[in-house]
């Protein structure tokens, strides 16, 4: 913009023209830094706050979960189910032929390693969103009444209009909580 | 010669109204006064000191916490940046010590069986916990008096980390023949020189980890400096911030003022 | 003063938004191309200025209203929330505050500089009203936004503004109760603040754009008050004036920044840091610094006015205190008229140099006065007692007396100094005047 429009008439150039345009680029580039650090922390202000941050990660403590039940708890935002599944609900998960579903997976990509009674997963159907119902469906798993889709017992769909498995966020258990605390996120 | 007149009254009538804010006194109350080391976070590059904040909370948990509320402050913010520097262990330690209100229970109750409100352990992303309900029960357990939250005392006040530090180590006998209302404590930093609150500090109430003494001065010093970090926590942040701005603009200038004088060196002006 | 437009659109693109939208051509021909006297001083960099302090303002404003809780039992912990978690919100928020105070100090050096080289007289009378309109806009706009924290003095601040409609008589009540959704200063107030305070802003850049408009038509004033005769007065407002408005601009940063970054609190109160109570009243309500002057005008006025000898009270001090008040701001307005010189520049008007500065000298005491108690006792002489309300009403007095006397009488009486011929004429032949020929 400093170079552009009319110079006037009577204009004697006594210094070297390249030293005076690098120093007008020069200004206008300092200039455009200054103008895009100064945008910086308006964009910025719109990512999540550090209140919102603090939940991102949450622990939870699993030790009071009985077997064959689950705990929901609410994490970023959406239902989380913790279940804390019987054997007979991880031998038929292990038993199905996992390469021929909609979202070929199998139950050992979606538990710990050693600790397969455990099942941790975003209770939100990948369908259009609703949360599903435990101990429902034709699977033994969870069934969406919105639609009437069926996850089987390690949250697979099996049936219905769901594209995807119920997504496993990641977690971990807690060090030194002897397997009693997880943390999601 | 009217250039220089009128740069005058401009930087005359700032200075002026700059003066104004810190001439103002509250009412009677004597001006207060720094401790003799001073704050490390004043000036230019002012910062906290880490050892200072960590045994100020430790103050504030002992001494204060038990009337005064500090609702603006997480736990979480201990180990943020700029402040007491806790690591994120050590947080989680101080908060499973706090309790904190729990929500309803399976059956809809927010009270146990005696009455007393459910609560569970204290998780970093809470706010400290209230030590009272409400107003009304903070004043009937400080005879009518509340208790004013501690989270922005420091700015709530003029001078207030200088405020509070006066405060703090300000206690004395009232002179001779003043009199004074039941149940206040003289202390001439506080407006009006009577102040509810008894002299929370004396030698050794809190026992200090790293060794410190834990004298009046110390323990006021310290809860000071902890009370200016919650009322402030990016001060470091904001002091760094502006060292690069400044550095950043008068470059600025120069250039600009070099341009100028270059786009106008044959006009006659 | 129409000018022959020179833009000349060198691509296919502006050809063809040339011969339906001309707005590149009026860029070029209102900020690039335009004549402007080439002896414009630093003074003349506060425009552009406060342009650029209304951006600010507009966009921090808009990213603090994404986090911002216009509810009274939410206000006052969202603007913490600002401050500790949202990202560089206390950056946003700080700015924001200081932003306010530097806008009025931009636009008090801007006024008092239209004071001096007499930009507001003939033809540019319009110009300098809505000048006065969009001050007035910001003063209103300014003290919603003050509210919006709800801490003590946003409560109480508001509290005594709106009882300001209380002294008129028989409707003044129910204005109040009007303006303020209740019967005090509560939800309701604050939630109609928060709207118009994200309003207003957009109403004075409207203004702004009329305010330049207005410029453009007459041409800008300059130092020498003597109007642009041709082409040798002027240069083109780009690259010239753009390069020194930058200038100027960053200069004003430095010091927008050192209260950001260093002294971010230093302009305000710290009683705004406790919640708003209604129960409680601080112990000194005042408001922010930029609108001490006009509070002092208010507190001045202590007596009625009635028939002497009798018990009869015509006007009310209250009443006459909001007049005062308002009157101070209406005498803006009149400025053009209430002048009677044919010379614009204060350069070559000397006797009423001395009375200007001392105009500023008494803005600035009406400033401090509105800072204190009023019944503070300045000076006693014997029984007498001189106290800050009776120094406010002479203050106030000389006000008034400036505008309403100083400036008719001086502007008739006055010798002006000879003055040079041309802008021209004045800048070759440096800043002594030579005699017109």
């Amino acid at each position: 913009m400093i170079l552009e429009g009319a110079f006037p008439v009577a204009t004697s150039e006594t210094t070297n023209p390249d030293r005076r345009d690098f120093l007008y680029i020069a200004t206008g580039a300092v200039g455009a830094v200054a103008a895009g650090a100064a945008a910086l922390p308006l964009i910025d202000q719109m990512n999540a706050s550090a209140d919102t941050l603090a939940v991102a990660q949450i622990r939870v403590d699993i030790s009071q979960v009985p077997s064959g039940q689950q705990v929901t708890v609410l994490w970023r935002g959406k239902p989380v189910f913790i279940r804390h599944r019987t054997a007979a609900d991880i031998q038929e998960a292990e038993e199905v032929d996992w390469e021929v579903l909609r979202d070929p997976q199998p139950d050992s990509a979606r538990i710990k390693d050693g600790h397969p009674e455990w099942l941790v997963m975003v209770g939100v159907c990948t369908h259009l969103g609703c949360v599903p119902l435990a101990d429902r469906g034709e699977y033994d798993g969870w069934f969406c009444p919105c639609h009437g889709s069926h996850y089987d017992t390690s949250g697979r769909i099996r049936k219905g209009p769901a594209p995807t498995n119920l997504p496993v966020p990641e977690w971990v258990f807690v060090e030194g909580s002897n397997d009693q605390v997880i943390e999601i996120g | 010669m009217s250039l220089t007149i009128r740069t005058g009254t401009i930087i005359g009538a700032l200075a002026l109204a700059l003066s104004i804010g810190p001439a103002l006194a509250v009412g009677d109350a004597e001006h207060p006064h720094e401790p003799h080391e001073g704050w490390s976070f004043t000036g230019i590059f002012g910062q906290y000191e880490q050892q200072s904040l960590q045994r100020g909370l430790l103050v504030y948990e002992n001494v204060c916490a038990s009337c005064h509320a500090l609702e603006y402050v997480a736990f979480r913010n201990l180990a943020e940046p700029g402040g007491p520097g806790f690591t994120m262990d050590q947080v989680r330690a101080i908060a499973a010590g706090h309790q904190v209100l729990a929500g309803p229970d399976e059956d809809g109750n927010t009270v146990d069986e005696y009455g007393l409100p459910l609560t569970r352990d204290a998780i970093p992303a809470d706010r400290f916990p209230l030590p009272y309900t409400n107003e009304q029960q903070a004043r009937a357990r400080n005879g009518g008096a509340l208790p004013p939250d501690l989270s922005l005392m420091a700015k709530a006040r003029l001078n207030g980390p200088s405020y509070i530090y006066s405060l703090l180590t300000g206690y004395e006998d009232a002179p001779d023949g003043y009199e004074m209302q039941g149940g206040m404590n003289y202390n001439p930093f506080f407006s009006g020189h009577q102040i509810a609150m008894v002299s929370p500090l004396y030698e050794g109430a809190v026992e200090y980890p790293d060794g410190t003494e834990a004298t009046v001065e110390q323990m006021a010093y310290d809860v000071t400096n902890f009370l200016m970090w919650a009322a402030e926590p990016k001060l470091e942040a904001r002091k760094r911030l502006g060292f690069q701005v400044m550095a950043f603009l008068v470059l600025l200038a120069g250039l600009l003022y070099w341009s100028y004088r270059k786009v106008w060196a044959n006009i006659e002006h | 003063m129409s000018h022959e437009s020179t833009y000349q659109p060198n691509s296919g693109i502006e050809r063809w938004l040339d011969a339906r939208l001309p707005v590149m051509r009026l860029m070029h021909d209102s900020f690039s191309a335009f004549p402007t006297p080439k002896n414009l001083n630093y003074w003349y960099t506060f425009g552009g200025i406060l342009t650029f302090c209304l951006i600010v303002q507009i966009a921090t404003g808009i990213t603090l209203a994404m986090h911002y809780a216009s509810d009274a039992g939410l206000a006052f912990a969202s603007v913490e929330h600002i401050m500790r978690d949202v990202n560089f919100g206390w950056l946003i928020r700080y700015t924001h505050a200081v932003g306010g105070s530097m806008f009025f100090l931009a636009v008090y050096i801007h006024m008092f500089r239209g004071m001096y080289y007499g930009s507001y007289k003939a033809p540019r009378e319009l110009l300098w009203m809505l000048g006065c309109v969009i001050f007035l806009l910001m003063m209103a706009t300014a003290f919603m936004g003050y509210v919006l924290p709800w801490g003590q003095m946003s409560f109480w601040g508001a509290t005594v503004i709106t009882n300001i409609f209380t002294a008129i008589p028989v409707i003044g009540t129910p204005i109040q109760e009007w303006l303020v959704g209740g019967f005090a200063v509560g939800n309701p107030t604050l939630t109609r603040f928060f709207s118009l305070h994200y309003l207003l802003p957009f109403v004075i850049f409207g203004v702004v754009i009329l305010h330049i408009w207005a410029l453009h038509v007459t041409g800008n004033n300059n130092p020498t008050g003597i109007e642009v005769k041709g082409p040798q007065d002027t240069i083109p407002f780009n690259p010239y004036y753009t390069v020194k408005d930058a200038f100027g601009l960053v200069l004003f940063l430095l010091v927008f920044a050192a209260f950001v970054f260093y002294a971010p609190n230093a302009l305000g109160h710290p009683d705004n840091y406790i919640p708003a109570d209604p129960m409680v009243t601080p112990p000194h309500i005042v408001p922010e610094w930029y609108l001490l002057p006009y509070y002092a005008i208010l507190r001045s006025i202590t007596f009625d006015i009635g028939i002497p000898f009798t018990d009869i009270v015509l006007i009310r001090a209250k009443l006459l205190g909001v007049i005062a008040l308002a009157a101070s701001i209406v005498v803006l307005f009149l400025l053009p008229w209430l002048d009677t010189s044919k010379v614009k520049s204060l350069r070559y008007r000397p006797m009423l140099k001395p009375f200007f500065f001392l105009f500023i000298l008494v803005c600035i005491g009406l400033g401090w006065v509105g800072a204190e108690s009023p019944d503070k006792v300045l000076f006693a002489a014997g029984t007498f007692q001189f106290q800050m309300v009776h120094l406010g009403l002479t203050l106030t007095a000389a006000y008034f007396v400036y505008f309403l006397l100083v400036l008719p009488i001086v502007g008739v009486i006055e010798k002006p100094k000879p003055m040079p011929a041309s802008i021209a004429d004045a800048v070759l032949k440096g800043r002594a005047a030579a005699p017109a020929e």
